[in-house]
């Protein structure tokens, strides 16, 4: 018999989650002395009020829904991708050399193959931390912290003594081709007669992380690999008894989160900054962690949890510009959203499983 | 390189070793005990951030240093609550302590201090000073070992010396007294500890306040010591070094201190060669930062010497009825 409903499960515990992160943010914003009613009015005019706010709210959200999905596929084989941040650069390196060296004639298919490299890129960066578990039992997370590290030294050396264009002094490369531009939401949307921001950075890449969602979603509950990752996130000894092998569910678990933490670069560097720079993620992939907690691994629930950390990073970046609020308002938030619903889980599940354990008796 | 160079990037190694150091020992309290602690890099910060507001605005170092483990603390108590009490996610718990310490600290300095982030530069008694090794001055003339002593040894901030007793303490606590026989105990076999009528909750919460109590230390040598006032993001993934340190070290206090100190000489090196030479191949300066990180995996990797950590750890005891 279950504890709880499935209802209170999926909706409810993130929900009072949800609420608890709010309550403590709020006294947050009281505690500096600022007004969080107020607070909460400028971020939602500031992110939602405008296409321009929106623009930079589904810009935000696609980084994340990128991100979001990567840890999300390996919390479903029970892996913990914290290297997301690391795979994302990487991805980024793969984007850079997609678009600088090959001479694309359409944008369209300049994608696709970005799309390829930062996935091919991202998966690469994921691999030796996923071999390493799978064969030699060393721990992921610590790896791939380690590989996030590595990754930013060798974005580093790569920018400043090979892709710097000669008699720069900035540590990023040249810029991308105009043939590679990613048409914006505004492009996109003239055509049906709707006017968008022309500012925003929300570009086509949005579409390719509903797509992704889409396919993580296929994945993941559609098909016998789904289904083999899924049961050895459950048990490992049982998928092992079923015959499914621990290091090609680890392997290939791993490889697709870093393939789609590394697609996020489609985003950042090919559809916005149009070059490669210093620190292009923005701790993006870390946000993935937050977001993925909080939709409860599902792509559906990423999606909303993208949007929201979308919300919240446009919002924020509107209050810093308003208020004497700091933007790292917002990496409280997001401090406090992770320790809820992912560390302090139980503290919520377990009154709530008593409540309806006694709603149930009162029944019978 | 002359003789005057070498002793003046040993001397730096030590002062960057010490943090490291500290956090190293304190990881290491936790993780024997079966609590693994990613949250380092932020009981650090906010150690670093409190300890230096403190002594700002009271003028004593000593202040300071006490608000900086109180901050250090605190957070120790949230991770404790999280992943002893509450059995969550320890890795995720301490993902949640780094961001927490990242923005707070920044939030809290805007509001206090109002100089973007920062606290205000420490002046003499809101800082450590140096400690001077008796006749150090005039045996500075001894060839070879006047400059050991009064250069690489003498002279150091009182925290330093405090890192360094710290090793032997720690080595004399965990293998020849009742609690660390138990705190290791509980890191291994935590049913066992259990079973002998000695509570695994309260030790677990022993070592991680024991832990808390070090980065504290830590965190206020950063920022009252090493420097001069807090900074934003100061710790510059220096709790991931100690980390890997103790990886390095595979949980022996010992062997920590081995693995700080060659840690801490990388940074020294980088810090004041820009470019290595070695025999017409040049060493950039990104392969001296990144080495600690590499040198971690492939000791995960166990293709030198195995690193096993202790068996228990990461895992939520769960009494049974």
């Amino acid at each position: 018999m279950e504890k709880m409903p499935k209802w209170a499960d999926v909706v409810l515990i993130p929900l009072i989650s949800l609420i608890l992160a709010a309550i403590l943010s709020a006294l947050v914003i009281l505690g500096i002395g600022e007004d969080p009613v107020e607070a909460v009015n400028l971020m939602v005019t500031g992110a939602l009020g405008s296409t321009y706010g929106w623009g930079y709210t589904l810009y935000y959200a696609t980084n994340f829904l990128f991100t979001g999905l990567a840890v999300a596929v390996a919390f479903h084989a029970r892996m913990f991708n914290i290297g997301g941040e690391g795979q994302a650069m990487l991805g980024g390196l793969g984007v850079a050399l997609v678009c600088l060296y090959i001479p694309w004639p359409h944008w369209s298919l300049a994608l696709l193959g970005a799309t390829v490299g930062a996935a091919l890129f991202g998966a690469a960066w994921a691999a030796v931390p996923a071999y390493l578990q799978a064969k030699r039992g060393s721990h992921i997370v610590i790896t791939t912290i380690m590989f996030n590290f590595i990754a930013a030294a060798v974005l580093n050396y790569v920018l400043v003594n090979l892709l710097r264009p000669e008699g720069s002094m900035d540590p990023a490369s040249a810029r991308f081709a105009e043939t590679v531009h990613l048409p914006t939401l505004h492009e996109l949307l003239a055509p049906f007669g709707i006017s968008f921001s022309k500012a925003a950075p929300a570009n086509v890449s949005f579409i390719l992380a509903l797509i992704a969602c889409v396919v993580v979603w296929l994945l993941i509950w559609r098909t016998k690999l789904g289904y083999e990752i899924r049961a050895y996130g459950h048990s490992e000894p049982g998928a092992n008894y079923a015959g499914i092998s621990s290091v090609k569910i680890i392997m290939i678990a791993m490889l697709i989160s870093g393939g789609l933490a590394g697609m996020m670069a489609t985003n950042n560097v090919m559809g916005e900054a149009e070059r490669l720079v210093l620190n292009s993620t923005e701790g993006a992939g870390f946000i993935g962690i937050a977001v993925a907690l909080m939709g409860r691994s599902h792509p559906f629930g990423v999606f909303l949890a993208a949007i929201l950390f979308g919300f919240l990073y446009q919002g924020g970046a509107e209050l810093a510009l308003w208020t004497s609020i700091p933007r790292e308002l917002i990496v409280v938030i997001q401090a406090l959203v992770i320790l809820f619903t992912g560390a302090l889980d139980n503290m919520v599940r377990m009154p709530l499983e008593k409540l309806f354990l006694a709603l149930r008796k009162g029944k019978a | 390189m002359d003789f005057l160079t070498i002793i003046q990037v040993l001397d730096s190694t030590i002062r960057l070793a010490t943090p490291l150091l500290l956090a190293c020992l304190a990881g290491l309290y936790s993780e024997r005990a079966g609590i693994f602690d990613i949250g380092l890099e932020g009981k650090m910060l906010a150690a670093a951030f409190f300890s230096a507001a403190v002594a700002a605005v009271s003028g004593s170092v000593w202040l300071g240093l006490l608000a900086g483990i109180a901050a250090s603390l605190a957070l120790s108590g949230l991770h404790g609550l999280a992943s002893i009490t509450f059995r969550g996610n320890q890795l995720i718990s301490g993902v949640a302590i780094n961001f927490l310490a990242a923005g707070m600290t920044v939030l809290i300095a805007q509001d206090w201090f109002k100089q973007g982030g920062r606290t205000p530069s420490l002046f003499d008694g809101g800082r450590f000073t140096p400690v001077d090794f008796p006749f150090a001055e005039s045996l500075a003339g001894v060839p070879i070992l006047g400059p050991i002593y009064s250069e690489l040894l003498s002279g150091h901030s009182i925290l330093v010396y405090v890192a360094f007793l710290a090793v032997p303490a720690t080595w004399w606590i965990l293998f020849r007294t009742r609690f660390g026989l138990r705190l290791r105990a509980v890191g291994e076999n935590p049913a066992a500890v259990d079973t002998a009528g000695v509570s695994v909750v309260g030790l677990r919460y022993a070592a991680v306040a024991i832990c808390g109590l070090l980065c504290g230390i830590a965190g206020a040598y950063l920022a009252t010591a090493l420097q001069a006032g807090f900074v934003k993001d100061m710790t510059a993934g220096r709790g991931f070094i100690a980390l890997a340190a103790l990886i390095f070290a595979k949980w022996r206090p010992w062997h920590a201190m081995w693995a700080c100190l060659l840690f801490g000489l990388l940074q020294a090196i980088a810090l004041r060669f820009q470019n290595i030479e070695l025999g017409g191949f040049t060493i950039p300066v990104q392969a001296m930062d990144a080495l600690p990180y590499i040198l971690t995996v492939v000791i995960l990797a166990g293709f030198v010497g195995k690193a096993i950590p202790p068996r228990a750890g990461g895992e939520p005891y769960v009494k049974e009825r």
